[in-house]
This record gives C-alpha cells, structure tokens and sequence, in this order.
C-alpha cells in the first residue's frame, strides 16, 4: 500500500474505513470513505422510491429522515446518523451488541425496523457521555476492566443501563440476570459483572 | 433484509384484509424477533409486513375474578410477567415468561407473537428444502436430531419453541381469534396443530386471521403451579425439556391438576391419562414416582433423544415434590 499523509482531522473511524479499503483496493483513501459498492448503491436507488417518512427521536434529538421499511434501528442509527458506537456483530438478535434503549427499556436494535421507533425515545451509548464527561457506567468498566477487546461493552454498558435504571440497587443474581442477553467472546464476564455492581455503588 | 412494503393498519379488519390477501405475501408483524429471523434466513420472503403495533385495544392486561386475565395479544413478555396479578396468581406464566429468551428479547417479544412463532429446527431455518417449506423430505429423520421431538411427530419432526404456551396449557388458557369476518373464541389446547394435520403451519389460523387476545381463566385460593425448563445454556436459550404444573391441593391431596410439557412434540404437550391420574392424588413420593413413569409412554424417540423421556419424567417428579412441599 502506498503511504499517503492523513489529515490531522480525519477522525479515527474514518481512517480506519479507508485503511481497511487501502488494503484490498489501493484506492485513494479520503475518497473510498464515501464511496459505496456497486451492489449497494444499486439496491438503494431501487429503493429511493419506496422510502417512509420517519421522525427519529436519538438521545434527544430528533432527526426527520425517510428510510426503506426493511432497514434495522441498528443501521438506520449507524449509517444515516453515524452513531457508530452502537455495534452489529449478530445482526441476528442473538448477541447484544446493538443493544439500545427504547423507551429506557433495552432492546436489539439489530433487530428491529426503524420504522417501529416512530414515536419513541432511543438512547445509544454516545448519549450516556455529559459532553467529554464519561457516565459513571463509563467509568466502572474502565476501573473495574470490564472490557477486553471492547466490541461488545457499548452494548454491554446499555444493557447494564436499562437494568440499573429499573434496578438501581441490584444483587449479583440481577446484574447476571439482566447482562445476560450480552455475549462477550473474550470472555470477559466476571470483570463486567463486577463492573455493573460498581456502578450500582457509585451511581 | 429484501425489501418489503410496510403496512399500517388502524383497526384489526383492516389488517385482516391486508393479510388474507396471501397472494401478496403479506404477513403479520408485532414483536419482530422471530419473523425478522425468518425474514433474514430467507425463510420467509414477504413481499408486505402489517404492523400491528399502532391498532388499539391489544396491549392491556386486564383481570376480574370472575373472568380471570384477559392479556392483549402485543402485551410484551417483560410487561406480563411483571404484572401484579400474574405474579401474585399465575406463577407458572410468571416462571415460563422468565426463562423465555433474553432481556432484551422479552423487552420487543409480544405474547401473541409467542404463541404464533415458528420452529427453531435448525432444517427449517438453515439452508434446506425442508417437510415445512415445501420440500419432501424431513431431514432430521436421518441427520441431526437430538433437540427434535420425541412423541407427536411425523413426517415432520419440529419441536413447538413457546415456554409461555406450555404453562399456559395447565391454566387452561384460550385465545380470541378475530378476522375481518368477526372473532371467535378457541381453547389454546385446540389452537395448535401436528404435523400430520398440517405440515406448513403451527397452529389452526388462516390467513387474515388474528390472535387478538389471550385469556387465562381465575385460579382458586389453593392453587399452586410452577415451571421447570432444562436448557443447555445457563444464560438464555430455547427449552431443551420443560414441565409446567398447575395443581389444586387440599390437605395431603391434589384435588385435581394439569401438566403440561415442552420440547417433546411439534405442539405443546398434554396427556389427558396424566391430568386425570392426578386428580384425587395423595402427596407421597412414591405417588409422583409412578405417575412420572407413565408420561410420555406413546414416545418414539429418534436416533439422538431418547434421552428426553428420563429428563421430562424426573423434571415432572422434581416439580410436584417442590409445588406439595409446603
């Protein structure tokens, strides 16, 4: 691959989208960024005429967007609002990663349409922060190491969130019980655990 | 996902129309969690979901004791088994709805949507011309087929998925089907079918018919009940056995009770001979002993679940020494 100089502005995701392109393709990077694949942008030309109307409230603020009826929440939050903390690893509503509130309830946002969330209130882990301030979710699984690799812990933060918000006093059996639509490959479960409990103290 | 039109019916006629119109491909859509599976396997291919959400009238949980609980059909999961009534009366809904799936599922899954969900066999959701879609063979006959049923099946081999409907079964639940022609209202027990009566559904609604409601009839003072399932994972995961029990007792004996089981057959299972032994049964070890031996007595067990039948049998044994104990 050649080496090409990267803007300092140039956020992290942003690189890492070109770098993963520059690898298979060797195209310039700041214009892979954007560029979709063929299949796709296909597939959504087909379907700008069968767009809806959607008022999508997302950590309070509502953003009026028109969407296909066979797009996820997870996608829709992802790839229109680029809110990318909220991750797809499933996509299958098996493993927790696209975890989100609704409501204040969590649910899989991989696997609802976005379309169901007319109406509702979503919270993605970018509306935990105050500002740069982490929540004090945040700052457990910081403290307390509840993280390995890191892909699945916004999922696991959320999940964590709408169990305290019910519960905020849990016992280890609840903080098992309401983690346990989570998966984290690494392993990491006991530390997130401990992690969810710490919160529970500090909060 | 492929692309699909999204209807929003006002009233429950109108979605009825929308999805007896089959040549559409139109299908119902509540909770989501195992049609949006379907529909991402490619399972199913439709070509319109109806959401139901935005109809009035079928999210209320409502009681009386003369009529018991009458829960609309898009309650969700975590919404029922949180409710005063079902937790101070009905524990065996309470404990099945508990150990079904995952927080966050139960947060999106509606009780209807429960009751109506498809197969979790893995022919039918992988990559295979199954019985179910259309095809002409059953591949669990021959291949893997260890969490396939033990009893009821053939040519198709499917267990029923739902917890809430087995312990619903020992309540003596019923269910208000409504279409646009008008409702009618069917005894859960009747609502599910076998195989060898229909191979492409699970239960007896046609197309344009709706689950509007599900009712639970009231339970006496003395009744007790509870829910046993035996899963392979410790964190969620589809019942590989499970026994539900409602039982009326009087001193040392059960005046007259109902078990019912899951993941033995393609529906929910019952044993009229069981229910009936346990009328006037007196509470003694050695009662639910020879009584737990008698279930399942009709099975056929495949290659690799024959395993099932001790499991179902001692879980029933556990569940009516834990339910006389006190």
């Amino acid at each position: 691959m050649k080496k090409k100089s990267v803007s300092s502005s140039l956020s992290r995701r942003q690189f890492l989208k070109g770098f993963g392109s520059g690898v298979a393709g060797s195209v310039a990077l700041n214009k892979i960024a954007s560029a979709l694949p063929l299949q796709k942008t296909l597939e959504k030309a087909a379907n700008d005429a069968n767009r809806t109307p959607l008022n999508l409230s997302v950590n309070g603020k509502t953003y009026r967007l028109s969407v296909e009826p066979n797009r996820t929440l997870a996608e829709v939050i992802r790839e229109d609002l680029q809110l990318t903390g909220t991750k797809v690893v499933c996509n299958h509503g098996e493993c927790g990663a696209c975890t989100v509130l609704l409501d204040g309830e969590a649910v899989y946002s991989c696997h609802i349409l976005a379309l169901d969330a007319e109406g509702k209130s979503v919270t993605t882990i970018e509306g935990l922060l105050g500002g740069e301030e982490l929540h004090p979710l945040q700052k457990a699984f910081v403290k307390k190491d509840g993280i390995q690799c890191g892909f699945c812990t916004p999922g696991q933060i959320m999940a964590a969130q709408a169990l305290l918000l019910k519960n905020p006093r849990p016992a280890k059996e609840d903080v098992l019980e309401g983690m346990s639509g989570n998966l984290c490959r690494c392993g990491a479960y006991p530390k997130i655990i401990e992690s969810v409990l710490e919160a529970a103290k500090t909060d | 996902m492929r692309y699909f039109d999204y209807i929003q019916p006002e009233n429950i006629k109108q979605a009825s129309e929308s999805a007896g119109r089959d040549w559409r491909k139109a299908l119902l859509y509540a909770g989501g969690t195992d049609l949006l599976g379907l529909i991402k396997n490619e399972v199913e291919s439709p070509a319109a979901l109806i959401n139901l959400k935005a109809i009035p009238g079928l999210n209320g949980i409502e009681y009386s004791e003369r009529e018991g609980l009458t829960i609309g059909a898009l309650v969700k999961l975590s919404q029922l088994s949180a409710h005063e009534v079902v937790r101070e009366k009905y524990s065996v809904l309470e404990q099945a709805l508990k150990e079904t799936a995952s927080p966050q599922l139960r947060n999106m899954g509606t009780i209807g949507g429960n009751l109506c969900q498809r197969p979790r066999c893995w022919y039918f959701r992988g990559d295979f011309h199954c019985l179910r879609k259309g095809g002409d063979i059953c591949y669990a006959v021959d291949g893997e087929n260890k969490y396939h049923c033990v009893i009821g099946g053939g040519p198709c081999f499917i267990v029923h998925p739902s917890d809430p409907a087995v312990a619903l079964l020992t309540l003596d639940a019923g269910v208000t089907i409504a279409s646009a022609k008008g409702t009618k209202r069917v005894a859960l027990k009747d609502f599910f079918v076998l195989p060898e009566d229909d191979i492409y559904r699970e239960n007896i609604l046609q197309p344009g018919e709706i689950v509007t409601h599900i009712h639970v009839p009231p339970v006496s003072e003395k009744t007790v009940s509870g829910y046993i399932k035996f899963r392979e994972r410790g964190a969620w995961d589809f019942a590989v056995v499970s026994v539900a029990a409602t039982l009326r007792i009087n001193g040392d004996t059960i005046i007259d009770g109902k078990a019912a089981f899951g993941g033995v057959a393609p529906k929910p299972w019952q044993e009229e001979k069981i229910n009936q032994k346990l009328k006037g049964l007196s509470v003694k070890p050695g009662n639910f002993e020879s009584l737990s031996a008698e279930v399942l007595k009709e099975a056929e067990p495949l290659n690799q679940n024959a395993f099932k039948l001790p499991l179902v049998r001692n879980l029933l044994k556990r569940l009516l020494v834990q339910l006389t104990a006190s």
